[in-house]
């Protein structure tokens, strides 16, 4: 936990033009190499424009992203990002759209390698025998699974995720969040992960963000998932500590606190969910 | 959805209203006829004898079925500049409409994308095309046939000019229409211009850039008619035009049933194509 981190937000402030007061200001937080966050906040507080930032695909006003020690410049195939609304080019078919991001990351390439390359990330969502069809043919689930497949085929350094199972019923949500805590187990990549589900924080995220309701929002708190690793979806429940990590987080949501954190580069960090250990200090 | 069945009573409804046609048709030039009485005497003399003999006039549909037997069956024949086969004449029209619209989709296609890319360019060229949209191609027919000085060319130039509005300002709002995220996906990928321009923005664009190419290939069939009748010399319009002064109604009736055929099956075309390039989402 004490290696340099992988990505660092410092100061970031996003100003629309024509607006008075900026969305976001003063976001301070680091993501560890390999650690899973998730973001949690009020509708409208920013949180997709933050992702957004982060992928490069949009600027901040003010603050910097540092990425491995870098100043962020732009979008980059060290990042992939999953769309909420998946995004995938409607044109092509599966193995299409995976080729597509197949050949960006590896130009020279041949044929064979990419399908072969393809193929893998396929049956790797299960996506097996639909490799000819094109998005519409497809359900929200599947082309949801394109999108993860996608952006797992360029093997990122960094994950992004906008609230990429919120459009989804419950079941196949749920058979999604085990595929991503399957494939997060074996590859440890880095994920930012923007969600409104508390449980899903709960079963995904190594520490959850805490955003204050916009405009001008803050992170409130961090909150460091103290349940223990390994978790299911089937055992998460009965994990020792759920109540007490559940209530809060709801707690959060339910209360809208709009207040600022005293000191937004080292908001208040919270480990709950392992009974008995008292907060840690911010490894910062 | 169609009901079943629902197309083959279209299809016998259409005949029925075909069969109705032909009948009506036939009763009127065969019944009183054009009574010379009625008719303006400036235009009685303009039509000799030919209108002022009552049901001889007009023919029926069974003269212009013969007649269409008859130039079908030796359709590319050349006896001179006034006596072409019909098949040459509409293959001079179906030229002058595909180089003057090959030449327009060449131009605006590539222009419409640099315009729906850059909405400085767009602002900057609106106003040139929403002055030079409006006016009739054939208003041009003068000034291209001072300036180019050959009258095929200068048809091929109107065909151009009523070609490009449509494909111009189509390609530009499908180009700039390309959603957000697709070209999101593309750049968080480091996708270079060119790729970016051939594998997303135009498949992208491709379905409304291709109903701007049949709307420019219906105006384009619409305009080459007229343009022809003014330049004359060959073609479909100089056919008409010229059959008209022979006071031959049967081959203009004919003309203009070809028209409506070639028309449709240009317009049909670029439907399919239209289907080929088509997405769902
Ligand atoms: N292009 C824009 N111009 C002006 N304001 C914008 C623009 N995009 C977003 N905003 C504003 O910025 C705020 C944050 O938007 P954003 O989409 O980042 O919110 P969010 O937290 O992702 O919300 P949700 O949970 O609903 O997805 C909103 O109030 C929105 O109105
Ligand atoms: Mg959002």
């Amino acid at each position: 936990m004490n290696t340099r981190p992988h990505i660092a937000l410092q100061g970031l402030r996003k100003l629309y033009p024509g607006n008075a007061r900026p969305t976001f200001d003063e976001i301070w937080f680091d993501i560890m190499p390999g650690e899973f966050v998730c973001l949690i906040g009020h509708s409208g507080c920013g949180k997709t424009t933050l992702l957004n930032i982060l992928a490069g695909l949009e600027q901040a006003s003010g603050g910097t992203v540092i990425v491995e020690g870098r100043e962020l410049t732009g979008p980059g195939l060290d990042r992939a990002v999953i769309f909420q609304s998946h995004a995938l080019l409607p044109w092509m078919s599966v193995r299409e759209n995976i080729a597509f991001a197949i050949r960006s990351r590896w130009p020279g390439w041949s044929r064979a390698e990419v399908e072969a390359h393809g193929q893998r990330y396929i049956d790797l969502v299960h996506l097996s025998g639909a490799e000819r069809k094109k998005p519409a043919q497809l359900s929200g689930g599947m082309k949801q699974r394109v999108g993860i497949a996608r952006a797992l085929a360029i093997q990122p350094r960094i994950l992004l995720m906008d609230e990429p199972f919120s459009a989804l019923d419950a079941l196949t949500r749920g058979a999604l969040q085990d595929e991503v805590v399957a494939i997060s187990a074996t590859t440890r990549q880095t994920t930012f992960m923007i969600t409104h589900d508390v449980d899903e924080a709960m079963l995904l995220a190594d520490r959850i963000v805490l955003m204050t309701s916009g405009p001008d929002a803050r992170v409130a708190e961090i909150v460091e998932n103290g349940l223990p690793r390994g978790r299911t979806r089937q055992e998460l429940h009965r994990l020792p500590g759920y109540a007490a990590l559940r209530n809060h987080l709801l707690d959060f949501l339910v209360e809208r606190p709009a207040g600022r954190p005293a000191d937004p580069r080292h908001p208040p960090l919270r480990r709950i969910g392992a009974a008995e250990h008292p907060a840690t200090a911010n490894p910062r | 959805m169609p009901r079943p069945g629902q197309r083959a009573r279209a299809i016998a409804l259409s005949l029925l209203l075909l069969a109705l046609f032909l009948g009506a048709w036939q009763a009127a030039v065969s019944g009183g006829g054009g009574t010379a009485a009625q008719m303006d005497p400036d235009y009685a003399a303009l039509m000799g004898t030919a209108a002022t003999q009552g049901a001889s006039a007009m023919p029926g549909p069974a003269q212009v079925a013969t007649r269409l037997a008859e130039l079908l069956a030796d359709p590319f024949y050349d006896r001179g500049a006034n006596d072409k086969g019909i098949g040459i004449q509409l293959g001079w029209s179906l030229l002058r409409v595909m180089l003057g619209y090959a030449l327009a989709v060449l131009v605006a296609v590539p222009l419409g994308f640099l315009i729906g890319t850059s909405a400085l360019l767009r602002q900057a060229l609106d106003p040139f095309i929403q002055i030079l949209k409006p006016i009739s191609p054939l208003a041009w027919m003068p000034l291209a046939l001072y300036t180019i000085k050959d009258s095929g060319r200068s048809a091929i130039f109107v065909i151009f000019i009523c070609s490009v509005w449509p494909l111009l300002l189509n390609t530009a709002f499908g180009v700039a229409s390309v959603r957000r995220e697709w070209l999101n996906v593309a750049r968080t990928l480091e996708v270079s211009r060119w790729r970016m321009a051939w594998r997303v923005i135009l498949p992208a664009a491709a379905p409304t850039i291709l109903t701007g190419m049949r709307i420019s290939i219906g105006i384009a069939w619409l305009v080459i008619v007229a343009a022809e009748m003014l330049v004359g010399g060959t073609g479909i319009g100089y056919f008409v035009w010229n059959q008209w002064n022979n006071l031959s109604i049967t081959d203009v009736i004919i003309a203009i049933l070809l028209i409506g055929l070639v028309g449709m099956a240009l317009d049909q075309l670029l439907a399919w194509a239209g289907r080929r390039v088509g997405y769902s989402e």
